[in-house]
């Protein structure tokens, strides 16, 4: 029976959260077509992750473990990607679009001379045509795209679907293949900040532009992205002056995002950020300009003073959670 | 050093995006034409590499003789010549692309090859991958921070949530990212300097496309939003709102 196999990414020890919104992705996908879905792990210590896979419907999971795979290579994952999905004849293969699967399955585009509908946000069926609707312009247009080699690769956006768990019984088969030494190795990963959210899985985020005039004023945002369980992002010209790291930085030439709820504090909101932030669910604007852009893509609004209204809200906020 | 930049001509990203006669692509009347912003950092690298080392940068770029002013625009920041790849570009399918550029940097015996790590059109961020998979070569995107040393580099690549970093050896394939420099400006003398520098024309056919753009729309247009105009005198009621009518709080 034909297979959707999802590559599952572990990071630094870690489950990705994307995991599980592309294992749903896939189930959705199981349902249209009438295939099963596989996931496959690759790398080492991967005791456990089997059963987060199972939890979200995937009947089989494939183990890859190689010593070549003890630090992460794109072109060494991808070669077991690759080799994986030969082995298991997938109809289907998906990972999540984060860098490192929007870079890897690149690679396996590449190896196996097939079409990748790449950071997909949701499909349909055309027939049996898999249809992907997939950003342009950093979300100022929207494609349709189909992929007519076998298999079809796809990446989805993180948070593209909302996780829906499926438990099925936990079953195994490892793998062995014969992989290429790694071109590239990663040799250290800093992560950001200690538990800091990841801005791109985060379901609020509360950012803040240069109507917080300067570094030393990001207290109050902070506050309230704390009550809120919040990842913090910013404008383009916050990042550009150094009063934030860069990787916050959200827009056309930044990240794209999509939580359910962005909270833009003191943006103006040019085209190019809106872009970036277009595919949130709701947008909350809050800035002393009642002309700003912002307003226009915001499904609510405050006008005023952000330096008393995010205090305010911090507040309110507090309120709800202990009442 | 011998290093080669591909670049793409991509809509300004101050363009208003409108849906072009064909359905499949935007109209691209009155659209002002620019270097993707990402492979700017990537010339940039390039260019300071260059100067370090010594050696010379080669621009490569596919599409149609309009693009030729782009590349000018590359050549005027002080890259030395450049190769033109004559296709039509109507394709959206990176593999393909990837395929055509691939042919030409095979036999080019760079060191590096720098791209931006996506066109801000397509958004696919694939090319820098797709080339060092076909070539063999490590491959590093999203770089924000690069060293080159000895036939060795390191690179900081950026993550979601924090930094790799990332050895590899040469040659190899950047993905260059915003923050990796700040891109010099194009003098007069660059411009001047620039007209004379040599485009080489290399033709190329290009395999069927095996993604294909079906249709392009806009985004549904949104509804008005509930905007307040008193501040923090609203907190509360928006605060509710959040809670009970977006369920997101």
């Amino acid at each position: 029976m034909a297979t959707i196999l999802v590559v599952a990414e572990v990071q630094d020890g870690s489950w990705r959260p994307a995991n599980n919104d592309v294992l749903t992705a896939a189930q959705k996908l199981a349902g249209d077509t009438g295939h099963t879905v596989n996931a496959l792990l690759i790398g080492n210590g991967l005791d456990g992750f089997a059963e987060e896979a199972a939890r979200y419907g995937a009947e089989k999971v494939i183990m890859v473990s190689d010593e070549k795979l003890n630090k992460f290579s794109p072109d060494v994952y991808a070669a077991a990607v690759a080799g994986a999905v030969r082995e298991s004849a997938a109809a289907v293969v998906l990972m999540g679009a984060t860098f490192t699967g929007k870079d890897v399955m690149s690679r396996v585009s590449q190896i196996l001379d097939c079409g990748l509908a790449q950071d997909a946000l949701s499909y349909r069926m055309d027939g049996d045509r898999i249809l992907f609707t997939r950003p342009m312009y950093a979300g100022k247009l929207l494609a349709e795209v189909s992929v007519s080699s076998s298999p079809v690769l796809a990446t989805f956006r993180p948070k593209s679907f909302k996780p829906e768990e499926k438990p099925v019984a936990v079953a195994t088969e490892s793998l062995s293949l014969d992989l290429p030494a790694p071109l590239s190795v990663v040799e250290s990963i800093d992560a950001s900040g200690g538990d800091k959210l990841d801005v791109t899985e985060a379901d609020i985020i509360v950012s803040g532009g240069r109507g917080l005039r300067g570094p030393e004023n990001w207290g109050i945002l902070e506050e309230l992205a704390d009550v809120l369980n919040a990842a913090t992002g910013c404008s383009r010209p916050v990042s550009d002056e150094g009063w934030r790291p860069h990787e916050e930085h959200l827009g056309q030439t930044g990240k794209t995002v999509s939580p359910e709820l962005y909270i833009a504090c003191g943006i103006s909101g040019a085209i190019q950020h809106l872009a970036g932030i277009s595919s949130s669910k709701f947008i909350l604007a809050i800035n002393k300009d009642e002309e700003a852009p912002i307003f226009k893509a915001a499904d609510y609004g405050i006008v005023g003073d952000l330096f008393e209204v995010l205090p305010a809200l911090t507040e309110e906020i507090k309120k709800l959670k202990s009442s | 050093m011998n290093i080669a930049v591909c670049i793409k001509q991509t809509p300004d990203t101050t363009t208003r995006v409108k849906v072009g006669d064909s359905g499949k692509n935007i109209a691209e009347d009155g659209v002002n034409w620019i270097i993707n912003p990402y492979d700017e950092f990537a010339i940039e690298e390039a260019l300071q590499l260059a100067e370090k080392h010594g050696g010379e940068v080669t621009i490569v770029s596919l599409g149609p003789a309009s693009i030729e002013k782009t590349i000018r625009e590359a050549l005027a920041m002080g890259a030395h010549k450049a190769i033109r790849i004559n296709a039509e570009t109507s394709t959206h399918d990176p593999l393909v692309v990837s395929k055509a550029l691939v042919s030409v940097l095979k036999d080019g015996g760079y060191d590096l090859i720098f791209m931006g790590r996506q066109a801000i059109d397509d958004d696919q961020g694939q090319m820098p991958s797709l080339v060092a998979q076909a070539m063999n070569l490590p491959c590093v995107t999203v770089v924000v921070e690069l060293n080159i040393e000895g036939g060795k580099g390191t690179a900081r690549r950026e993550l979601e949530s924090g930094y790799e970093n990332v050895s590899f050896s040469l040659p190899a394939v950047v993905g260059a990212n915003r923050h990796l420099n700040e891109p010099r400006y194009r003098s007069l003398k660059g411009i001047m300097q620039a007209k004379k520098k040599k485009i080489e024309v290399v033709e190329a056919t290009l395999d069927a496309p095996q993604m294909v753009v079906e249709s392009v729309s806009l985004p549904p247009a949104k509804q008005a939003g509930k905007i307040f105009t008193n501040g923090a005198a609203d907190a509360s009621e928006v605060v509710r709102l959040l809670r009970e009518e977006a369920k997101v709080i």
